[in-house]
C-alpha cells in the first residue's frame, strides 16, 4: 500500500476573469453604433430593391417621408397613407412638414433638404405622385427614393 | 478597533458577465446598422401661373416610356419586358444620329417616363432602377471602368470633386422628364 498512484492532473480551468472585459467592449461597439428608431411605423415599410443607389450623406439634412398601408386597418383604413415623424397626414399637409423641417435646419443649409421617401413596396404610384406634386409646391426638390441594395445577376 | 480591520468584502463579480451579455443581446436584437442608401432625383421646380409653353423636343430625341396600370411597359410604342428597356435606352441614347427615329446626340436625349396612378411602386422603382443603369454603364464606359467602380466614385463626389467624372455627366447627362400621370387604375 506504500504505493501511491499518482492521479492524472485535472486540465487547468480557463480563467474568464477577462470575460466581461471582452463583453463590454462588444457592448459598447453596438451601444455606439446603434440607432434607435425614432419614430414608430403605423404602416407597412418594405423599400423595394434597387442595384444604382446612392449614399445619402448629412443625416441632418435628410427628413422621412413613409408611405404605406397602414398596421392598425380598423382604425385607419386599408388605403396606403402617408406618414412623418409619428403621425399619418394627408398629401396636402406635406408642405407644412417640409417647411417646420426647413426651419430646423441652419439658414445656408434650406436649400440642401433631401427628403427621403420610404414607400413601401405595395403601394401605387397614385399617392406617391401626390407626394411628388406636393413636394414641388413646398420646393423641396431633392428627393430619394429609399431602396435596399438589390444583388446583381450580371 | 477590531471592526476597521475587517476590510470591505470584494464584490462577487461573476455575474458581471451574465449582465453584460444580457444587454449586448439587447443590444445586438435592436441594432440597425444604418444604411440610406437609394435612387436620387431632383424634382422640377414649381410650374409658375404665367409660365411660358412647354419646350417642344424633336420626336426623334425622346425615348417614351410609358407603364400602365397593369404593370405593362411601353417603350417606343412596343411592349417590353423591364430586363430589357436598359439595351434599348442604351442605344437610343448613343444613337449620334445614326438611326433616322433615334436620338441625334447623348445631350439631347431625352427619356420620357410616364406612369399611371395605378402602377405599382416596386414596378416604377426597377424601371428607373433599369433607366439609371443605361446611363450609369455608358458613362462608365465613357470613362473606361467598371459600373462598381463608377458608383463608388459618384458617391465619394461630394467630398472631393472629380474632373473625369463632371466630363462623362456633361457628355451623357441624365435626363430623365416625368410626365403627369395617367388615371386609369388609380383612386
Amino acid at each position: 500500500m506504500a504505493k501511491f498512484v499518482k492521479k492524472p492532473k485535472a486540465t487547468p480551468a480557463i480563467s474568464t476573469a477577462s470575460l466581461p472585459d471582452i463583453v463590454f467592449m462588444l457592448l459598447f461597439f453596438f451601444m455606439v453604433t446603434t440607432v434607435l428608431r425614432e419614430t414608430t411605423l403605423k404602416i407597412t415599410n418594405k423599400v423595394p430593391r434597387a442595384s444604382q443607389l446612392q449614399k445619402l450623406e448629412k443625416k441632418s439634412l435628410v427628413s422621412f417621408i413613409y408611405v404605406g398601408k397602414p398596421k392598425e386597418t380598423n382604425v385607419y383604413g386599408t388605403e396606403p397613407r402617408i406618414q412623418v415623424n409619428d403621425v399619418l397626414i394627408a398629401p396636402r399637409d406635406i408642405p407644412r412638414f417640409v417647411f417646420q423641417e426647413k426651419d430646423n435646419l441652419d439658414e445656408a443649409e434650406r436649400d440642401k433638404l433631401t427628403i427621403s421617401l420610404k414607400v413601401d413596396v405595395e403601394t401605387k404610384m397614385g399617392i406617391v405622385s401626390d407626394v411628388k406634386q406636393q413636394l414641388r409646391e413646398a420646393d423641396a426638390l431633392k428627393i430619394n427614393y429609399s431602396c435596399v441594395q438589390a444583388v446583381s445577376k450580371d | 478597533m477590531a471592526r476597521g480591520k475587517r476590510g470591505t468584502p470584494e464584490v462577487n463579480a461573476s455575474s458581471m458577465a451574465d449582465i453584460a451579455f444580457l444587454l449586448l443581446i439587447f443590444f445586438l436584437v435592436t441594432t440597425t446598422i444604418a444604411s440610406d442608401k437609394g435612387l436620387t432625383l431632383r424634382l422640377p421646380p414649381k410650374r409658375p401661373p404665367d409660365a411660358l409653353d412647354e419646350v417642344k423636343l424633336k420626336d426623334r430625341n425622346v425615348f417614351n416610356v410609358l407603364v400602365n396600370s397593369n404593370n405593362q411597359l411601353l417603350v417606343e410604342e412596343e411592349l417590353m419586358d423591364v430586363k430589357r428597356i436598359k439595351e434599348e435606352a442604351k442605344k437610343f441614347i448613343m444613337n449620334n444620329g445614326r438611326d433616322e427615329k433615334s436620338s441625334e446626340s447623348p445631350d439631347k436625349a431625352v427619356i420620357s417616363l410616364k406612369h399611371d396612378r395605378g402602377t405599382k411602386y416596386e414596378v416604377y422603382i426597377s424601371v428607373m432602377d433599369e433607366l439609371k443603369k443605361a446611363y450609369n454603364e455608358l458613362r462608365a464606359e465613357y470613362m473606361g471602368i467598371t459600373v462598381a467602380e463608377y458608383l463608388d466614385m459618384e458617391n465619394e463626389e461630394k467630398k472631393s470633386k472629380n474632373p473625369k467624372l463632371e466630363e462623362a455627366k456633361l457628355k451623357i447627362p441624365y435626363q430623365l422628364s416625368e410626365a403627369e400621370p395617367t388615371n386609369v387604375g388609380g383612386n
